[in-house]
C-alpha cells in the first residue's frame, strides 16, 4: 500500500512538472527547427542562434529588457531595503499603514497598476524607457520590503546592542552585525524584483509609449505577423542562463548551511 | 540602544514614493473614471459595467477566475502536500524549480499552448496516434482557462508549500498517535492549519486570472472577451481613457470584495477555532 502511495506521488509530481515544463520543452525544439513553420518539423538546425547577434531588433529589444530589468531591480532593492529597515523600526500604527500602502500594487490587478501609472505619467513625463523603469520599481518594491521585512522581525536586537557597547559605531555594528543577518532577504528580494520586471507584460505595455520595445512587448506585436524565429533561440538561452545560475545559488546556498550545520 | 526614531526616518524616501508611485495614480484614474471628454463630472463610466456587452465580459472573466482558481487549488494542493512529505533540507529547491519558468517569456509560453492546442498541434498528434479522439479547444474559454490555470499554478503551489512547512511535525504525529486515521488527521489538523497558505493561493490566483487580458488573447483568439480586454480596447482602440478608467474602477470593486469574502472566511474560521 506504501509502495502504491509512493509511485502515486511521484507519478502525479511529475505529470505537474510536465505540464509546467512541457511549453518551455516546445519552445527550445521549436529554436532548433529549420522551418519558418510552427507545427512543421523541417530539421535540425542552429541557425537562429548564429542570426541571432544580426537581428538588430531583437538585440535593440533584449538591451532595452536588460537595462529596465537591472536598473529597476536595483533601485526596487536599494530603496526597498532601507524602507524596510525604516519600517521595522516604526511605531506600530505607522507600521500598519506603510505595510497596507505596500501591499497595493500586490494586491491590485497588473491592468490596473499599469493604466493608473500610465495616467499619471502622461502629465509630466514623456512616456518611455524611464516611465516604464518607474513603473517596474513601483511594483517590484513590496516583493524586495516583503522578503527582507522577516529577516529583520527575527534578528536580535541584543546583537546589535552588545555591539555597540563593545565600541561599535551604528554604522559598523550594522555592516558586521545586521546586514549578514538579513542579506539572504535583500537577494531574494533582488532576484524576485529581477523575475517579476523580466516577465512583466501588462504594466510595461501601458507605460512603455511608442518606439520603445522590451522582448515581451516587442512579441506582442508579432503574434499576428508571426514570431521570428530567432526568438525562440533568444528565449532558449536566456532560460538555460537562469536555470544555471539559480541552480548554482541553490547549491552554494545548501552547501554553505551545510558547512554551518557540520560546524555546530 | 537603537534609535528607533532616528532609524525609522530610512522609510521616509519609499513613504514618499509610496505617495507618488502608487497612492496617486489611484486618484488619477479615479479622476478619468468620475469625468467625460469635456472634463465635467459623471458617472456614466461606472454605470457603462450595466451595458449588457460588458456584463456579459464581467460574468465570463468571473467565471473564467473561478474555475482557475479551483482547478489550480485542487491542482496544488495535492503536489504542495507530496513535495512536504518529501521533507527536503534544501527548500529553496522548490521554489526555485516553480520560478524558474518564468524565465521564459510569459508570452512565448502562452504561445507554446497555443502550438500544442491547435487543431493539428501537438496534443492532437498525440491523441491520434494513440487511437483517442482528437481536442478541439483552442480558442474556447476551456483553452483560456488552462492557460491561466498554467500560469498561476506556482502561485497557489507556493504559499501552500511554505504554510504546510509551518506546521509543526508532532501536531501531526499526536492525532495519529491519538487514533486518527490519514482522512482524519488531514481534514482536522492538516487542513486547517494550511487555511492560511491557501487564502493567499486563492488571492494570488483569483486577481490576476479575473483582470487577465493577454491570455485571453492568445487562447480565446478574439473570441473571449474578458474584462480585461474590453478595458485594454478602450485604453488602445477606442481611445475612451474616461470610460477604461471607469470601467478598471469596476474591477478593482470586484478585486477588493472577493478579497474581503476571503479574508471574512479567514477571520470566521479562526474565531471557531483556538490555534
Amino acid at each position: 500500500m506504501n509502495k502504491f502511495k509512493k509511485g502515486a506521488s511521484s507519478l502525479y509530481l511529475a505529470l505537474i512538472f510536465l505540464f509546467l515544463y512541457a511549453p518551455i520543452l516546445v519552445l527550445i525544439v521549436l529554436s532548433f527547427n529549420d522551418s519558418m513553420s510552427r507545427t512543421v518539423w523541417g530539421g535540425f538546425t542552429l541557425k537562429w542562434y548564429a542570426n541571432l547577434s544580426s537581428n538588430d531588433n531583437i538585440m535593440e529589444a533584449l538591451g532595452t529588457t536588460i537595462k529596465i530589468t537591472l536598473t529597476s531591480s536595483i533601485f526596487a532593492t536599494i530603496l526597498g531595503t532601507t524602507a524596510a529597515i525604516g519600517i521595522h523600526y516604526m511605531k506600530k500604527r505607522h507600521t500598519a499603514i506603510m505595510l497596507g500602502a505596500t501591499n497595493i500594487p500586490l494586491l491590485n490587478a497588473d491592468i490596473v497598476t499599469g493604466i493608473s501609472l500610465m495616467l499619471l505619467f502622461t502629465r509630466f513625463t514623456p512616456l518611455g524607457e524611464f516611465s516604464v523603469i518607474l513603473a517596474h520599481i513601483a511594483f517590484s518594491v513590496p516583493y524586495v520590503i516583503f522578503n527582507v521585512l522577516p529577516r529583520l522581525q527575527s534578528l536580535s536586537e541584543a546583537c546589535f546592542e552588545a555591539a555597540t557597547d563593545l565600541g561599535a559605531t551604528p554604522m559598523y555594528a550594522f555592516y558586521k552585525v545586521v546586514w549578514p543577518e538579513i542579506f539572504p532577504g535583500v537577494l531574494s528580494g533582488f532576484l524576485m524584483a529581477l523575475t517579476m520586471s523580466l516577465d512583466d507584460f501588462t504594466i510595461t505595455y501601458f507605460t512603455k509609449g511608442a518606439g520603445v520595445n522590451t522582448l515581451s512587448t516587442m512579441l506582442y506585436t508579432q503574434l499576428r505577423k508571426g514570431i521570428q524565429p530567432e526568438l525562440y533561440a533568444l528565449s532558449t538561452i536566456l532560460f538555460l542562463l537562469a536555470f544555471a545560475l539559480l541552480l548554482v545559488i541553490n547549491f552554494k546556498g545548501s552547501a554553505r548551511k551545510e558547512v554551518v550545520k557540520n560546524e555546530k | 540602544m537603537i534609535n528607533k526614531m532616528r532609524t525609522s526616518f530610512l522609510a521616509t524616501p519609499y513613504a514618499i514614493w509610496v505617495m507618488i508611485c502608487t497612492i496617486l495614480p489611484l486618484f488619477y484614474i479615479l479622476g478619468y473614471a468620475l469625468t467625460n471628454d469635456a472634463g465635467s463630472f459623471t458617472l456614466s463610466n461606472l454605470t457603462a459595467i450595466a451595458d449588457p456587452v460588458h456584463l456579459k465580459s464581467l460574468w465570463l472573466s468571473i467565471r473564467v477566475a473561478f474555475f482557475t482558481t479551483a482547478i489550480c487549488l485542487l491542482l496544488a494542493y495535492p503536489v504542495a502536500l507530496i513535495l512536504h512529505n518529501l521533507k527536503l533540507t534544501n527548500k529553496g529547491l522548490v521554489v526555485f524549480l516553480f520560478i524558474l519558468p518564468m524565465w521564459m517569456n510569459f508570452m512565448l509560453r502562452i504561445l507554446a499552448w497555443q502550438i500544442i492546442l491547435s487543431n493539428n498541434g501537438i496534443l492532437n498528434s498525440i491523441l491520434s496516434t494513440l487511437g483517442l479522439p482528437t481536442l478541439h479547444i483552442l480558442y474556447t474559454e476551456t483553452a483560456v482557462t488552462l492557460g491561466m490555470v498554467y500560469d498561476f499554478l506556482p502561485y497557489m503551489i507556493l504559499p501552500i508549500y511554505n504554510a504546510l512547512s509551518k506546521i509543526n511535525d508532532q501536531v501531526v504525529e499526536a492525532a495519529a498517535d491519538l487514533g486518527a486515521n490519514w482522512w482524519t488527521t488531514f481534514t482536522k489538523v492538516t487542513l486547517p492549519l494550511s487555511k492560511d497558505g491557501i487564502i493567499s493561493g486563492i488571492i494570488m490566483v483569483f486577481v490576476p486570472a479575473l483582470s487577465s487580458f493577454v491570455v485571453s488573447n492568445l487562447l480565446g483568439g478574439g473570441k473571449v472577451l474578458l474584462i480585461g480586454n474590453v478595458i485594454e480596447q478602450e485604453f488602445t482602440l477606442a481611445r475612451n481613457w474616461n470610460l477604461g478608467s471607469g470601467l478598471s474602477i469596476i474591477l478593482m470593486i470586484f478585486v477588493l470584495l472577493s478579497m474581503s469574502v476571503m479574508n471574512k472566511v479567514d477571520d470566521s474560521e479562526n474565531g471557531g477555532m483556538p490555534v
